[in-house]
């Protein structure tokens, strides 16, 4: 019998007034007991309308129903079928847009923690389990991966596991993407990014850093070392800039740079030789994952206020609403409804503050979200001395400049063929971020498997 | 992996490196940088190739001691690996259908002037070399210069060797004596390709110049090198490093560059009293 109880067992996390000075993981995690409660939640309903909302298609009821019964490796083993990053996934999926949204049990109370519980059985897997993944036999086809971000991880480690002899050549000097330079230590810690590059690793993957495709060597070149498939995984990397006034004053970042100087580079460790500027008035402009990512690093590097500056208003935040609940638990300025028109700055060049206008939400626009227009006569000042940017990312041109015959839209996304992820050349396929833009870990884990499918399928053909 | 095939001071701050990177030796072309990383803790660090080999798989580097990066870079020795290199990164500098250009290098960016010049020379454009240093003790690759350049002006600003001034003087000079540029070509410290530019605009000759703004991944990641061109905002690392002279915002590029030098002079410092302590 179910466990009726209408409230997902709530998580363990660090207080938010230590956590918002430290980089340790927020989120601590169930305990067995409450996993195996929270797995009783479960109604293992016959439509499964969780599983139709998974982009990699877990079967969510068979593992939860694995953890209700105490079989935490066999809950593993059927998240492994679906998903070679569950670790991750359990941590920075969109569950409440996803699995969790469809839920039965959120109609009436809140949904089944399947996100926490996902977390639970890889972390489980992770400090119980002793069998090593094993290197399955060489089919014999060589495939080459272009990036080591979660599409690209995905699509290796679903091709190795079939036998493939798959390279990944990735530009940065550790594996990851994203998930490397982007996401901090305190919401994904790298130890568990790395523990999941190690498995592929073990399964036979090679991955090459350090090697730009496109400059290092080219996909043509790839062909002719022997590669019989390729997929493009690079990602949505190039950041975009408002093109105010002010924005090349010091004090102006990135998200990408901002998030890249204290993850990838570890300026938040004491010691580092990773510059990076100290604020106590730090002003964030946009309202995605990312932002709150950046927002959340500037108060953990002693920033005393950080804004999130959005010109919608809080129900339009497009960051999961786990990242805002936190951000605003850890003491997050919520300037939302204002959009910044020029960064001022000092006689020194360096930041002063934001000019900023009031915004109210006027018609739907073509996103079916209403319109932020601006309040006449609105102008303030918001002091600040550094300025993060995080309103998107667009894809990275180098390999598409440097492959004949590869198209991508009026955007420089890759265009596909269909779903398989098949671009304009035969034998490239592509997905990710590379494809649809900036979007989410887990699509671009979908998008791998798929590639995966597809390569399999057209190779085991031949 | 990358390891030092040779190491050799080229003067008291300015050290020359050979390095295997035999995938980077074979797509080099001049203008063109690697990104690296010395020790696994270090920053990464853009130096520009100032020359390969394809055939022996290595690539050169000549760096400047200015920071913690090159510092720890300096720390290597031959036969020592460095942790990361990626490249070649960037767009190569033009090079093809120039019949006379002049070549401007200040200090240690002659050593990315030097691989322009000889390719130039090498394509059978006629290259008049003007390179610049602080005095006699800075100054390098002087030999190879005068090897590619039918004109070679030497300049120091204490006159210690060749003639004393600025290589805007000697650029200026070599204009007014009549010879006509299809094309100058500048790499050197922020500020003399600024002002070789003003002087070049007031001929109205085509002028390259090389940037070396602060930058991370090398791929147009994190946006720290952008710089405004011609009222656009570009990125040095894919869009460069080599642009309209004329067009660029040399002052915003100067004031950028300045953005850690309290960190910088504290690494400095810091490394100054680790070396005290040794002593």
């Amino acid at each position: 019998m179910a466990d009726m109880s209408p409230i997902k067992t709530p998580m363990p996390s660090q207080e938010p007034n230590v956590r918002n000075k430290n980089f340790d993981e927020v989120a601590l995690g169930y305990t067995y007991d409450m996993a195996v409660s929270e797995a009783k939640r479960c109604l293992n309903c016959k439509n499964k309308p969780c599983v139709s909302q998974c982009p990699v298609a877990v079967n969510i009821p068979a593992f939860i129903e694995r953890v209700a019964n105490e079989d935490m490796e066999g809950a593993y083993e059927i998240l492994n079928q679906s998903t070679s990053l569950p670790a991750v996934c359990g941590r920075v999926c969109p569950q409440e847009n996803q699995c969790e949204g469809k839920c039965i049990r959120a109609i009436k109370g809140e949904s089944v923690g399947i996100g926490r519980l996902e977390r639970f059985v890889a972390d489980w897997h992770r400090e119980h389990s002793t069998q090593k993944p094993v290197k399955p036999a060489s089919n014999g086809h060589k495939v080459a991966v272009i990036g080591a971000g979660p599409s690209g991880l995905t699509c290796a480690g679903d091709l190795a596991k079939l036998g493939y002899e798959v390279t990944i050549y990735e530009a940065l000097h550790v594996a990851g993407g994203v998930l490397s330079y982007g996401i901090p230590e305190f919401r994904l810690p790298k130890a568990i990014v790395n523990h999941e590059i190690e498995g592929l690793k073990a399964l036979g993957v090679d991955i090459q850093c350090n090697t730009v495709i496109g400059k290092t060597l080219t996909v043509d070149e790839l062909f002719e070392m022997g590669y019989e498939a390729m997929f493009i995984g690079s990602g949505a990397g190039l950041p975009r800039f408002m093109g105010i006034p002010g924005e090349s004053l010091k004090g102006v970042y990135s998200a990408n740079e901002y998030l890249t100087r204290i993850n990838l580079m570890k300026a938040y460790q004491e010691g580092s030789s990773t510059p990076i500027l100290r604020a106590s008035k730090v002003a964030v402009v946009g309202g995605g994952n990312v932002a709150m990512d950046a927002a959340r690093c500037a108060k953990r590097m002693g920033a005393e206020e950080v804004y999130i500056v959005y010109r919608r208003g809080m129900q339009e935040l497009p960051a999961r609403h786990e990242e805002v609940e936190h951000a605003i638990e850890e003491g997050i300025i919520f300037k939302t409804l204002c959009n910044p028109i020029e960064v001022l700055g000092d006689e020194n060049g360096f930041v002063s503050g934001l000019k900023c206008v009031e915004m109210e939400l006027g018609e739907p626009d073509e996103s079916g979200r209403r319109r932020p227009v601006v309040k006449e006569n609105s102008e303030f000042v918001l002091d600040a001395e550094v300025m993060i940017m995080s309103i998107g990312t667009s894809p990275n041109p180098l390999i598409r400049s440097t492959t004949p015959g590869l198209e991508a839209n009026r955007h420089g996304c890759l265009v596909v063929r269909d779903e398989s992820g098949l671009t304009s050349r035969d034998n490239v396929y592509a997905g990710g971020d590379a494809v649809t833009g900036a979007a989410t870990v887990i699509l671009a884990m979908g998008a791998g498997k798929k590639a995966a499918a597809a390569i399999h399928e057209q190779l085991s053909g031949k | 992996m990358f390891e030092i095939i040779q190491k050799t001071p080229l003067n008291p701050t300015v050290v020359k490196i050979v390095l295997n990177a035999p995938l980077i030796a074979k797509k080099a072309q001049p203008g063109q940088f690697v990104i690296l990383r010395a020790t696994d803790k270090s920053e990464r660090i853009p130096l520009t190739i100032a020359d390969e080999n394809p055939a022996e798989g290595t690539i050169t580097l000549i760096y400047q001691i200015v920071g913690a990066g090159t510092m720890e870079l300096n720390s290597l020795n031959q036969g020592d690996c460095l942790s990361d290199l990626v490249g070649p990164l960037g767009t190569p500098t033009e090079t093809e259908g120039l019949k006379k250009v002049c070549i401007v290098g200040g200090g240690v960016g002659c050593a990315i002037a030097y691989p322009v010049a000889k390719k130039l020379h090498q394509l059978g454009c006629e290259v008049h070399s003007v390179v610049g240093f602080r005095n006699k003790d800075l100054v390098i690759l002087e030999d190879d210069f005068r090897s590619v350049s039918s004109e070679m002006k030497m300049m120091t600003d204490d006159g210690s060797h060749g003639e004393k001034g600025l290589v805007t003087n000697a650029l200026e000079a070599l204009i007014n004596a009549g010879n006509q540029y299809d094309r100058v070509i500048a790499i050197g410290p922020l500020i003399m390709m600024k002002f070789v530019c003003q002087v070049t605009k007031k001929y109205d000759i085509p002028t390259i110049v090389s940037m070396n703004p602060i930058m991370i991944d090398g791929t147009g990641m994190c946006g720290g090198c952008r710089l405004t061109v011609g009222g656009e905002t570009k990125f040095a690392c894919v869009d460069g490093p080599d642009f309209d002279g004329h067009l660029v915002d040399f002052d915003e590029a100067i004031a950028r560059g300045s953005v850690y030098r309290d960190f910088e002079n504290h690494a400095r410092e810091k490394a100054c009293n680790l070396y005290k302590k040794e002593v």
